[in-house]
Parts: C-alpha cells; structure tokens; sequence
C-alpha cells in the first residue's frame, strides 16, 4: 500500500520505530570525504528522518550492520568461553536498489556456502529494509548493466515528495502505523534509473586463460593494495580472525573477526614466509574475476552490482568498471596467443 | 541455531615426539565422524587458531601431527600431557576410502604430508584385501625428519614402502632420492586403473603428478590435498577461495581433474 507523509509523521513513526529497531541510513558528514574539502556520505544511527541524504550517494554501503568491521565472537578464559551478546534492536535500513541487491550476495555467503553464521543470522534476522528510490543515476554507477537498478523485495520504499515523502508498504506489520499517520493513500512505485553514463559489457564465454593476459600488468604499479575498493564494496565480505587479550589480566580476552581485503598485503599469507599473488596486478584480477566471473559460475549471478563505489574511492584513479571493458580484448588477446 | 565458531575442550592424552619440530598430540575426541584428510580448527585464547589435519583416528581419539612454525603452533608445542586444546571441526571432505578400493593404490607423500592421507595408509593395512595392491613411497629431507618411523614397519607387512630421504650421511633404512624419482620403478599390473594420492608442498605435488602421468596414470585417477590459507574453515572468511572453489569446502582433497584447474 502506498501512502503519504509529512515530515513530523514520518518522525513519529521514527519514535515508534525506536522502540524495537536501531534506524540507520546514509548520512552526510562534512569535510570527511576521501579526498580534501569533500563531504562524505556514511551509515549512521538517526533519529530524524531530515539527517538522511537523499540527493547523494553513499561512499560506504550498509554493510558494516550486517557484517561489522570488527565484530567479537566470543570472550575467554583460559578454559571457558562466553559467547558474545547479540544487538538487542533490530535494525531498519535504508539503502538503494544496488545494496538490496548486495544484501542477496551477503546472504549467499553468510546463510548458505557451507554452514550457517550464527553471528550474520542472528544480526540479519531483525533487519527490516527501506529501498531509498533513484530518481537519476550518480557518478560511476553502472547498475543498469549489472541489472541491479531495480528491486521488488523491499519492506519498504520511501522518496522525498514536495515537503514529504512518499512510501509504498509491503510489510503487514507496518500497515496500521502508516495509515494513521498518512496524508492520504495513494499508489506508490520507487523511482529506478534505466540508464548509466558508464556501461559495461561482461563477456560471455570468459575462461581461465585470461589469468595470462597481459591487461594485469597494468596494475602491478598503478594498483597501491590499499584494499579501499574492498572495504566500500557492498559486496566484499572476508574476514581474518584475531584474538586480543586484555593488557590488565592477560588471561582474559576475545576472538574478533575484522574485514579483510584481498588487495592487501598478508591476505593469502601461510606460515613460512610463503604467498600467493604477490603482485598487485594478480590481485586485481583476482578480485575483478570474482566479481564477474568465478562467482556466477559457483552461484548462478554476478556478485558485482555496479554500485560504482570502487571506483570513486580509488586514490590511483583505477576504474573497476573500465577493467570489465578490458575483459572482451583480453580474452581475445589470450586466444590469438594460445 | 548453531555457532559454529565456538570450539570445544580437548585434552592432550599423548605426546608422540617424531622431530624437534613435529610432533603428534593425540587428543580426546567425541563428536562427528571424521574422515582422513579433514581438518580441524586448532586453537588456544590469546594466540589463535590454524587448520590442523588428522593424522590418526580411533575410538575417542584424535591424533593431529603439527610442525612449529609460528604463533599458534609454537604455544601449542608448550602444552603437555593432561593439558587442553580447543578445537572446532571436523572440515572439509577428507579422502573417501571408497575411491580407492578393489584399485591398484600408490600414496606418494612428502614430509608433513603424510599426515593427511596417514589415515587411508591406516585403513588399507588393515584392510589390505580391499586393494589390488597397495605401494606408499614417503619422502623426507633427512633421516632427522622421519614421521611415524615405527608405523613403517607394521606398514611393510601389507604393503610395498619406499621410505626415502633427500639426503643422508650414514646408510640407515631408507633410500636416497626425491619421491618423483621412484615413480618409474613402480611395479603396477595395470597402470591405466591404478590409483594415485599425492600430497605434500606445491613443488613436491607438482612434479609428482607431472611424473605419474608421464607414466601412464589417468588425471582422474590422482588425487591431491590443497593447503591454503584458512581463517575459518566454513566457507566465510574467503581466504581459501580459489577461482570457484572453496578449499576449506570442496577440498582440501581435490581429483587432480579440478586440482589441475586451481590457479591462485
Ligand atoms: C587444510 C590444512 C591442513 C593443515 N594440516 C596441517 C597439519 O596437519 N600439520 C601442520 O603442522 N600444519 C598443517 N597445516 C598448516 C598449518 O595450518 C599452519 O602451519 C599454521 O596455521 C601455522 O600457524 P601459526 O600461527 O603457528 O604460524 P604463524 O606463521 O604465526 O601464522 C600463520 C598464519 O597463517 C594462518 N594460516 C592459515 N592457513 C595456513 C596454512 N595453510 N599454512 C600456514 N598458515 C596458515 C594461521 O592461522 C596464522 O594466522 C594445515 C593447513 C591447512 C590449510
Ligand atoms: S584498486 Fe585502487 S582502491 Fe583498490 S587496492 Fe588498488 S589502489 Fe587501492
Ligand atoms: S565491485 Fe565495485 S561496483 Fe561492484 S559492487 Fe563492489 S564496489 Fe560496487
Ligand atoms: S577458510 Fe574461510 S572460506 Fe575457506
């Protein structure tokens, strides 16, 4: 059902809200931008609905909520463990159509692969999710070529209307509060882009023997393995396992798990002094491949979905988006070489 | 719902001393089955955890083989008899017997890699009437290095073993020369049918397949057991994957038909 709302209606449903959820939504943090006198866009805890920015994008995605940078399992003695406690809130979160579509790909990893995370599930169980429209596409998004630009499984969209917003509802539980703070009914349909300066083309029928195209090289210099593209991915989800002991009694402390970047230097580390991919080049292509390749053969879709953010956090002005137009040339290169 | 990175108390029951550096815990055991070639997530507070193979299953035990090489591995090689480890597994698929049975098998294994596949080495010579025939060539560095010295003469009894060294000074039991150099002297009645385990570091497996099937071994009659890196064991932390595939999942133990395929 769609309706619409005023600010101050919207707030009141925020305080209902508050109740049960933490609500988190991009927000717009002056001077904090990658690069000098820019702003940055990053997921915040609000408690008004005029703190989230609607006009840009974010530069972080949602998912530290999901999967947080550092994230405690348990704590321990020598002998015993205790199980680290669970958010009491749920969460609301508002994210974009791209996002929703990444919450799929953490939910591939973190409920199916294997086993269960106890850690993911518990957190992602009382997640409830707004999808914020689009009404026009931003810098370096290629959502449309990713076909992520549009989404139906929302609990909620909302979108800036006049002095208020609009919503369309699809979660029961929330019928009764809309409707007693509405305007009016009306339909709803989120506003989606249907095209992208930037475009790319995935080609069909890629093989393994693009590891030997010479397109890699390019970054072996250009590439720094500072693991910002990583750490900005909606879709990024490794980790490595740490253990910290508290310094006042050294036989108390925790086993965290903290984000983890394939960019980075120690990610394929095994004890000995040995490594795999010791260029940077190998590691970009370690990770494009993942994001449209080696993932879909495994699970059946492409995990990238073109949110763009990688490329507009990149310090040496790397674009992921152009290394997927390379992929055509390359495979055409590594077949004439063959 | 199950947390499956909460690990369980193990208590050190035995301390096998093969090396300075490798020495087997045989540790107290209940729980699922487990396969030879599947691995658990060994570990202490404060120091961490690291993917450990079986090397040994019995009743209410399990051995692990472990080679001190760092932060984890050194703390554990503080612990003794009565001490406790954590533990989490078993993981991975680990060798199917099944595989190998009514076959010709040969187990080619280099140095800590004979831990691994030590269980299916186990297994046929106690069953040595379900194999055709059944050779293990093991090599280590030096005479020092030898793991399971007193498992290689109950081993001979049911099967053909090479035990080998790199090099050696006196003229002790064993045989001088890398692994691959055994392979053409393997007697097999149907090299074609005849199976293959090879496992040990990358060079050692590489040019050991490389030398089988110069000989005549079919690539799906390999198998091979992958070591990566591995924070957790479940297919979460990404630091196995490879191309597709997960080792922590769908290996370690690999068909040299997908093993071949694995570039880092
Ligand atoms: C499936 C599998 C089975 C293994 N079986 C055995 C075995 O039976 N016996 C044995 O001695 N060793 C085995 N290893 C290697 C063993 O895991 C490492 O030697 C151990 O993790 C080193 O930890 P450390 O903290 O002592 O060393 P450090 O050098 O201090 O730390 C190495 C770091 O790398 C991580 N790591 C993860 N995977 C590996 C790996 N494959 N090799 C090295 N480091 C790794 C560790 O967790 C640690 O964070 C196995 C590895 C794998 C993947
Ligand atoms: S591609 Fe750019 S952001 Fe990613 S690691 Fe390299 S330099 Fe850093
Ligand atoms: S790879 Fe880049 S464009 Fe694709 S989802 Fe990740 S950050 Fe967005
Ligand atoms: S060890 Fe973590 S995904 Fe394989």
């Amino acid at each position: 059902m769609g309706y619409n709302l005023e600010k101050a209606s919207m707030n009141d449903i925020f305080k209902t809200w508050s109740e049960e959820y933490a609500i988190y939504a991009p927000k717009c943090l002056v001077g904090k931008g990658a690069f000098s006198d820019t702003d940055s866009v990053r997921y915040s805890e609000i408690q008004d609905i005029e703190e989230i920015e609607f006009d840009k994008k974010s530069d972080f995605s949602f998912k530290e909520i999901l999967t947080p940078i550092s994230q405690t399992l348990f704590y321990f003695t020598e002998e015993e463990i205790k199980e680290a406690e669970v958010p009491k809130k749920g969460a609301i979160i508002f994210l974009r159509s791209c996002d929703l579509h990444a919450v799929k790909r953490l939910d591939e990893i973190y409920l199916k692969n294997g086993f269960e995370d106890y850690y993911y599930k518990r957190i992602r169980e009382k997640v409830k999710f707004i999808l914020m429209g689009c009404a026009y596409s931003y810098e370096n998004c290629f959502c449309v070529s990713m076909g992520t630009n549009q989404i139906d499984s929302y609990d909620a969209a909302i979108e800036p209307y006049k002095k208020g917003y609009r919503i369309d509802n699809k979660l029961p539980a929330w019928e009764e509060v809309f409707s007693e703070h509405c305007e009016k009914e009306l339909e709803v349909t989120p506003s989606y882009v249907t095209e992208n300066i930037v475009k790319v083309n995935v080609p069909e029928g890629i093989t393994l023997d693009i590891v030997k195209s010479e397109m890699w090289n390019e970054y072996d210099s250009r590439c720094i393995n500072c693991g910002r593209c990583n750490f900005v991915c909606p879709t990024c989800t490794c980790f490595t396992m740490q253990d910290v002991f508290y310094t006042d009694n050294g036989k108390v402390g925790e086993r965290r798990r903290v984000a983890a970047s394939c960019m980075v230097d120690g990610y394929t580390d095994v004890a000995g002094g040995g490594a795999y991919r010791k260029k940077n080049g190998q590691r970009m292509r370690f990770k494009v491949l993942h994001k449209v390749y080696d993932y879909k053969k495994r699970f059946g879709y492409h995990m990238c979905v073109g949110c763009g953010r990688c490329d507009d956090v990149c310090p040496e002005y790397i674009s992921f988006s152009n290394c997927i137009n390379k992929l055509e040339g390359a495979m055409a290169e590594v077949k004439k070489n063959a | 719902m199950h947390n499956e990175y909460i690990p369980f108390l193990s208590e050190i029951k035995e301390v096998i001393k093969h090396t300075s550096i490798e020495y087997t815990f045989r540790m107290t055991y209940e729980g699922k089955e487990v396969k030879p070639g599947q691995f658990f997530e060994v570990s202490i507070p404060k120091f961490g955890e690291a993917p450990i193979s079986v090397s040994g299953i019995s009743e209410g035990i399990l051995d692990f083989t472990i080679r001190k090489v760092g932060k984890v591995t050194d703390e554990i090689f503080e612990r003794y008899v009565g001490d406790k480890l954590f533990l989490r597994g078993p993981y991975g698929n680990g060798f199917d017997v099944n595989d190998y049975k009514n076959s010709e098998l040969v187990v080619i294994a280099g140095g800590t890699g004979l831990s691994p596949v030590r269980g299916v080495v186990e297994y046929f010579s106690e069953h040595p009437q379900e194999v055709k025939g059944m050779t293990l060539v093991a090599g280590f560095k030096t005479p020092k290095d030898i793991l399971f010295i007193e498992d290689f003469s109950r081993w001979k009894k049911n099967m053909e073993v090479i035990l080998t060294v790199d090099c050696a000074e006196d003229d002790s039991a064993c045989r001088i020369g890398l692994v691959t150099e055994f392979i053409p002297q393997l007697k097999l009645k149907d090299i074609k049918e005849a199976k293959a385990i090879v496992v040990g570091p990358p060079m050692m497996m590489h040019f050991t397949t490389q030398g089988l099937l110069k000989e005549g071994f079919r690539e799906e009659n390999i198998w091979i057991s992958q070591e990566r890196k591995m924070c957790c064991g479940i297919g979460k932390c990404g630091h196995c994957k490879i191309d597709d595939t997960y080792v922590c999942l769908d290996g370690p133990v690999f068909n040299y038909t997908k093993g071949r395929n694995l570039i880092d």
